[in-house]
């Protein structure tokens, strides 16, 4: 399940509009389960949001991000049809990575 | 372009003011951007995902509008169904699709329906989302035309008036009076046909408190928690009545759901 | 003709007579829900104040009834045993913040909480109030007769005694709250250093 993500990318006059959710249980390590065991930390350290080779957006997240993240972004340029990705890289060194075409 | 840092700062105050204007606000600096819009597609997805034994899709559930019909059919729910010769919500009667159709076991699937905190969301939830969508700016329109329907919308206004528990709480307790809130979270009055509307209508919600969409039927369940009442069973009498008390009260208000919540 | 007009008079009232609704909702309501942690069955029986209000959708339906209930419920308030009122106020304040306790989620073995701020306005620094409840900011003007403590401390254990059906939970009679616990939160109101009595912004000290 992990290293789903789903985008949406438009034109919205002169700028692309990028949504995604990622499925991800961004948990902080401070949790305990119900045996009293700590849950593990597990979160997404790095985002970033490419239109073809160009990165446009570039983030280094944390433990305060929740789970299953939603990101907004807006890019200037892009056209209908160029693909927009979104990779992440988590602290266990997980990844997840998803592709569209601007509408 | 940037984002303007001074919206960021709203963020910032917005746990500290008691203004409900300022949640407003928030909403609107988050436009349509809801998260649930990527939940809805999930919900499609499982629609015409064949499972179970027989190995087949949903397509042909019967929602109320016949066979495979999805535009509108939230909107019409809780109804009567003369197949289970029973009231049913939209919940229930999704799990007899999966069982009737699709041979799965209903156990298993209302052993846990709605996700626990970390997941990413039951296919329950989703299929729900996405029905939501297909009535979203449609009339809510609750049948009300069989005795059984009609039975139900009673028993849903007893039990909203029911005081039990240590803390003696009904849902009439928090809402049955108008500008009332719990701490900072305002409270609708469920009894009160503008503000039932607007709040029964926008459930199924993306719940950023949760980072999940839930259902009306989790916020039944966590109602009870709260109420310090045991545990709602899943599907229950209480459930559908509740949701038929509201959905009736709403009669005639608009769906707009999915929507975006705390 | 006398005895068949008191059977035919039998029949007639029996085919009026309402059906008890209560029963056939109270059998209803526990099919529908199960046991959850502490949250059992057992709370879905309704005791005879809670039947009252919920039948009468919390207004008091006969006035006989309703002072006879009433003062019912005053003869049953348990007063502090040594007749001191006032606990420590801070430890108050913990009480009154605290919104844990007796849901099914909650561990019994830790202390319940008042959530007094879920409905009410206390401390003037604190702005994530309710409003179900009327504000009870600078409570402490009111002083600590003799009649005030026993007043309020009826009000924390059953509020009922004086507003019959009232929406606010029976903490000592319900067994929320402790009689410490009760204590802290009579200081926390009436202590004229608690932080529930210091002045708002703008307004003169209230001594």
């Amino acid at each position: 399940m992990a290293g789903r993500i789903k985008i949406r990318a438009q034109k919205k006059g002169e700028l692309t509009e990028v949504k995604a959710l990622m499925r991800h249980p961004m948990e902080t390590g401070m949790r305990k389960d119900q045996a009293g065991e700590s849950i593990p930390a597990h979160f997404i350290i790095e985002v970033a949001v490419l239109h073809g080779d160009q990165t446009v957006m570039q983030a280094h997240w944390g433990a305060a991000v929740s789970a299953n993240p939603f990101l907004g972004v807006r890019f200037q340029g892009g056209q209908s049809g160029d693909a927009v990705r979104v990779v992440w890289t988590d602290n266990q060194g997980g990844t997840g990575e998803g592709e569209t075409t601007i509408r | 372009m940037m984002v303007p840092r001074w919206w960021l700062l709203l963020l910032m105050v917005v746990p500290a003011l008691a203004d409900e204007g300022i949640f407003d606000q928030y909403r609107d600096l988050m436009g349509d951007d809801n998260p649930a819009i990527f939940v809805i597609d999930e919900g499609e997805e499982f629609w015409v995902q064949s499972q179970g034994p027989s190995a087949v899709t949903l397509e042909a559930c019967d929602l109320g509008l016949g066979a495979g019909v999805t535009r509108g059919a939230y909107a019409q729910f809780p109804r009567y169904f003369a197949d289970t010769d029973r009231v049913m919500d939209i919940e229930t009667r999704l799990l007899y699709c999966m069982e009737t159709l699709q041979g799965r076991d209903r156990e298993v699937i209302a052993a846990k329906p709605y996700s626990l905190r970390g997941d990413f969301g039951t296919e329950l939830e989703a299929l729900v989302t996405w029905l939501a969508a297909e009535s979203e700016g449609m009339t809510i329109a609750p049948e009300q035309a069989h005795p059984k329907e009609r039975a139900m919308y009673a028993m849903g206004e007893e039990i909203f008036f029911y005081r039990a528990g240590p803390h003696d709480f009904s849902c009439a307790t928090c809402h049955e009076q108008s500008n009332k809130r719990i701490r900072l979270q305002q409270l609708p009055n469920l009894t009160e046909h503008t503000e039932v509307a607007e709040a029964y209508g926008s459930w199924p919600a993306y719940r950023m408190s949760q980072g999940l969409v839930r259902t009306m039927g989790w916020r039944l369940q966590d109602c009870f928690r709260q109420q310090r009442w045991p545990g709602l069973t899943f599907g229950s009498e209480v459930s559908i009545a509740l949701q038929t008390y509201m959905a009736v009260n709403a009669a005639g208000g608009v769906m707009t759901a999915p929507g975006l919540k705390r | 003709m006398r005895a068949t007009l008191r059977r035919i008079t039998l029949v007639v009232w029996i085919g009026v007579a309402p059906v008890a609704l209560s029963e056939d909702l109270a059998s209803v309501i526990h099919a529908s829900f199960s046991d959850s942690g502490q949250a059992t069955l057992l709370r879905l029986e309704q005791d005879p104040l809670q039947q009252r209000c919920s039948q009468s959708r919390d207004e008091p339906v006969d006035d006989k009834i309703a002072m006879a209930l009433r003062q019912e419920r005053l003869n049953a308030v348990v007063f502090p045993e040594d007749g001191n009122f006032l606990g420590d106020w801070q430890r108050g304040a913990a009480v009154a913040a605290s919104g844990r306790g007796l849901q099914s989620n909650d561990d019994p073995s830790i202390a319940n909480g008042g959530n007094c701020y879920a409905c009410h306005q206390l401390a003037p620094t604190e702005v994530a109030y309710g409003t179900l409840g009327p504000p009870l900011t600078q409570y402490g003007l009111r002083g600590q007769s003799d009649a005030m403590l026993r007043y309020t401390w009826t009000k924390l254990w059953d509020t009922h005694a004086f507003n019959l059906c009232s929406h606010m939970p029976r903490f000592g009679a319900q067994k929320i709250l402790t009689e410490q616990q009760l204590k802290d939160v009579m200081a926390f109101l009436l202590d004229p250093n608690s932080s529930v009595n210091q002045p708002t912004e703008g307004s003169s000290s209230a001594h």
